[in-house]
């Protein structure tokens, strides 16, 4: 059995691969290459991603005075909206399912392609087209609802483009579905021979898990949307009061796709950490099994906890105990990923590169941010804090400091496979620091603010709280200022990065296996999988081996 | 750790069957594939479905005699007739996908018509339906305005929540019924230049797997929205 | 193992788990049951309206749904699948009516 030394052959010619496969915009546009479609994601999200982060911009500025001076109270209601529509619906969603999923489901078992990837085009253009559709909805007047679209504000007395909006998020849900339908079918049918379902790499597991939940869950909203539209255009009474209607209904139908919807953001970030703690300490994950199951048990579970988001609504108390119960039962698996992460890395082998200073940002915040959850699982707690600037901090420490964190840490380690080419690693470090730090100089002060009384969607607020504001606007321009330095030399290494060798980190898994960047095939022969996964030597079978 | 055998997980490119795509290995993996794709897209479908039927179940709970009254406007003739129809199609549907496991051209393209016709009836149906509550009033909005038909009486405000319900279901019903006729065309497009072979006849398997589902939700839609009532006439 | 991509490792797709005389036997039931929810529909049976009536359509949909749509031969799979769908559905309209049934419990609110 070979030991997994860093690869630093040098290559010679260039080889055929996905990327030089096929020039011009017909062979990406329509391109079946479930690789090519991952980059095609890449360009979209980023794309979105920089839309809802000008308007994060736009909305830290205006609460940099405590009078709302830059914008109207109604001017203000439409950025924050579209914030949460842009980075919830187009980024945070499609982003690492899109992007890492793809281009590495195929790899990591052993197959040629996706099931179905005429589908898998599709879902791309249907994220596109509803992307483009909301907007075209923000660049004509936007809305104002807010990203939960609550009832009947929405459905009766908003004046911005409410339907146009959820058109277009209701089609990126579509897109959503057909990618973990995808998914689901492709883990469930397509495994190389011998990779069994404990063989298989836990990113999988993350993903499979995932698919449940996009499967189980997008199609609530896309209905609920549908009748939110419907109840705009036709007058249709379903959630108004002077029909018989019921707002809290809609809470509840929004919120049973929306509280899994941030465990489909959330879970595949959970699989990226596993993939780089156990590449960055080179030893095999610390419990595999619990790893896996805790995966199914976060998407099983998060089905079961939608109504914390309501325990102001109006909603029973007898219910609302029962959701906290389970909203504290819900912590339990996503601890337990932290606790075999933690002992993967002790006594590893660990090296720091820019990966795995990511994954450790990410364990860190997910941490600090999931225990926040358990003060808001809490009833009583909850009720005070609802609706400040608490759940604002609570929700950005695990989505920022948690799924981007991932997904740049993804990113950086499988960009040799995805590129061919090495990023550098000086400025990677540079900016994962200078990420790190805007992140929590802008967030950590929302904690406080929150507690002390907060509220968030407000332009304006006392005074007292200005400090920490305008601390939280610097962080977030740093913080921005980190997030564009990647794309300056991801972009860079492009075109002058060195070549990357087939297997640079010297990891586990059958995407290393493959050149890089891979040839469209992925595998001129099918791999058979004979051994466990991340299966490297420990010290003492190294010194053993010599 | 994985070794790359010499596995021939497929055949050459002479002899795959035209059917085969290039990243299944063979016809069963990929009818495999296919089976349990169409299957977990009905599963999105139940849930799609189901929101409407939670809303629907949770007011009918809150304002129980206001649905009922407003259901005994439902013609329950058209209803019970549509239930017989759409039955009657699952068979010719399913009889259709039995003569694509056999080949049988003239006999798929055959029952996929007689499936077509009976959905077109249905749908006919449906907007007779819908034309006879337009002109009694019964379209919820500005001109809302039903009255029971034994007493003459107007119904109370929340039989506008009964019947925005009975428009949402059936509609998104009608409308999966519409595009179930698409592809029944377009299995009947295929199956005249004789796609099907009892080696290869996945799609028709998989549209019938879709048309069944279609009526599936119908048969709760049914009594659910027209049935409910009766009993207190 | 089920699930690999790997020749010879799927069953014959085309095995009948019905023939003809299935279909039109799942028919006449089908038939004969619409007819009885109609004429129970008319019958004054109290709270056991409701249950009848959705009785009848879930055997209705079991007889479509196991011979129509074949999942008496299917892989165990899918009918892990559809069942998933049946008790997510089931979530969450039990869970949301469990809202609405307990709101009255507390003396403060309205009924």
């Amino acid at each position: 059995m070979s030991s997994y030394a860093p690869d630093e052959t040098p290559r010679v010619a260039e080889r055929p691969n996905y990327l030089n496969a096929g020039y011009g915009p017909k062979s990406w546009l329509l391109t079946i290459d479930h690789k090519r479609i991952a980059i095609l994601y890449l360009s979209g999200v980023t794309f979105f991603f920089a839309i809802g982060g000008l308007y994060a911009a736009a909305i830290r500025l205006e609460l940099v005075t405590p009078a709302g001076e830059v914008f109207q109270a109604e001017t203000y209601n439409k950025l924050f909206t579209t914030h949460g529509v842009m980075m919830v619906f187009f980024f945070m969603i499609p982003g690492i399912p899109g992007v890492l999923g793809n281009f590495l489901i195929p790899l990591m078992i052993g197959a040629k392609d996706v099931a179905f990837p005429r589908l898998n085009l599709l879902s791309w253009y249907l994220y596109i087209v509803g992307g483009l559709i909301a907007l075209w909805a923000t660049v004509h007047g936007g809305v104002d609802t807010g990203w939960t679209f609550y009832t009947p504000y929405s459905t009766v007395y908003s004046n911005g483009w409410v339907v146009v909006t959820a058109v277009g998020v209701f089609i990126a849900g579509f897109s959503s579905i057909l990618t973990g339908l995808n998914f689901l079918v492709t883990i469930h049918t397509m495994r190389a021979p011998g990779m069994g379902w404990s063989r298989m790499p836990l990113f999988c597991w993350s993903m499979y898990a995932t698919a449940i939940i996009q499967i189980l869950g997008t199609p609530i909203i896309a209905i609920t949307l549908l009748l939110v539209a419907a109840e705009r255009l036709f007058h249709l009474g379903v959630f108004d009061p002077a029909q018989g209607g019921d707002p809290v209904l809609f809470q509840h139908l929004f919120w049973f796709y929306s509280h899994p919807a941030v465990y489909i953001m959330v879970l595949p970030a959970l699989g990226v950490i596993s993939e780089l703690v156990t590449a960055f300490a080179r030893k095999p994950i610390y419990g595999y099994k619990f790893i896996a199951a805790s995966s199914v048990a976060i998407a099983t579970l998060s089905f079961l906890v939608w109504g914390h988001h309501m325990f102001v609504s109006g909603q029973s108390v007898y219910a609302g105990l029962v959701f906290s119960i389970l909203s504290f039962m819900v912590g339990v698996p996503s601890a337990i990923k932290v606790f075999n992460w933690t002992a993967t890395l002790y006594k590893g082998s660990v090296s720091y590169q820019t990966p795995l200073l990511y994954a450790l940002g990410f364990i860190g915040l997910f941490t600090f941010g999931g225990l926040t959850g358990l003060f808001l699982a809490a009833l009583g707690l909850d009720i005070h804090v609802h609706d400040t600037y608490f759940i604002v901090a609570h929700f950005h420490y695990i989505m920022v400091g948690g799924t981007i964190m991932a997904y740049l840490g993804g990113l950086h380690y499988w960009w040799p496979k995805i590129s061919g080419k090495l990023y550098p690693e000086y400025w990677s470090r540079v900016s994962a620091w200078v990420i790190f730090i805007g992140f929590n100089l802008t967030f950590f002060p929302q904690f406080i603010v929150g507690y002390l009384g907060m509220p968030r969607r407000y332009h304006a607020y006392p005074d007292e709280f200005q400090v920490l504001n305008v601390l939280s606007t610097a962080g977030a321009s740093i913080l921005g200022i980190g997030y564009v330095i990647p794309l300056v030399y991801f972009a860079w290494s492009m075109r002058y990065g060195k070549d990357a060798a087939d297997n640079p980190w010297g990891a586990t898994g059958l995407e290393w296996e493959t050149p890089s960047p891979p040839p469209t095939e992925n595998f001129p022969v099918t791999p058979t999988v004979t051994g466990r996964p991340y299966d490297y030597l420990t010290g003492r079978e190294e010194a053993a081996v010599g | 750790m994985a070794e790359a055998h010499a596995v021939h997980g497929h055949a050459g490119p002479h002899d795959a069957p035209p059917e085969l795509r290039h990243h299944f290995v063979d016809l069963p993996a990929q009818r495999e594939a296919s089976a349990l794709g169409m299957w977990v897209f009905l599963v999105t479908e139940v849930l799609f479905f189901g929101g409407m039927f939670t809303a629907y179940a949770i007011y009918r709970a809150i304002y129980r005699t206001a649905f009922e009254e407003a259901s005994n406007l439902l013609d329950i003739k058209l209803g019970a007739f549509n239930t017989a129809v759409l039955i009657m199609s699952s068979l010719t549907m399913a009889l259709a996908v039995w003569a694509s496991s056999q080949g049988k051209k003239n006999l798929i393209i055959l029952f996929l018509i007689l499936t077509i016709l009976l959905g077109g009836a249905f749908l006919g149906v449906k907007v007779i339906e819908y034309k006879q509550k337009f002109d009694h009033h019964e379209v919820p909005g500005p001109h809302f305005a039903p009255l029971n038909e034994k007493t003459h009486q107007p119904l109370p405000p929340q039989s506008e929540l009964f019947f925005s319900l009975y428009f949402c279901m059936t509609g998104l019903h009608a409308l999966h019924m519409i595009i179930g006729i698409g592809l029944l065309t377009w299995l009947i497009l295929k199956a005249r230049r004789g796609v099907f072979t009892p080696r290869y006849n996945t799609p028709v398997d998989m549209v019938g797997l879709y048309w069944h589902f279609v009526d599936i939700v119908w048969i709760f839609l049914f009594p659910l929205l027209y049935l409910l009532g009766r009993h207190t006439l | 193992m089920s699930g690999e991509n790997r020749r010879g490792a799927h069953g014959d797709p085309h095995a009948h788990s019905s023939g003809i005389g299935a279909y039109l036997g799942v028919f006449a039931a089908l038939m004969i049951l619409t007819a009885l929810t109609v004429w129970a529909a008319f019958q004054h049976l109290g709270v056991w309206n409701t249950p009848v009536a959705l009785g009848v359509a879930v055997t209705k949909a079991l007889l479509v749904a196991w011979i129509f749509m074949h999942l008496r031969g299917s892989p165990k799979l899918t009918i892990f699948v559809v069942s998933a769908s049946i008790l997510w559905l089931a979530f969450l309209i039990l869970i949301t009516a469990s809202d609405y049934l307990t709101r009255s419990w507390l003396p403060i609110y309205a009924s």
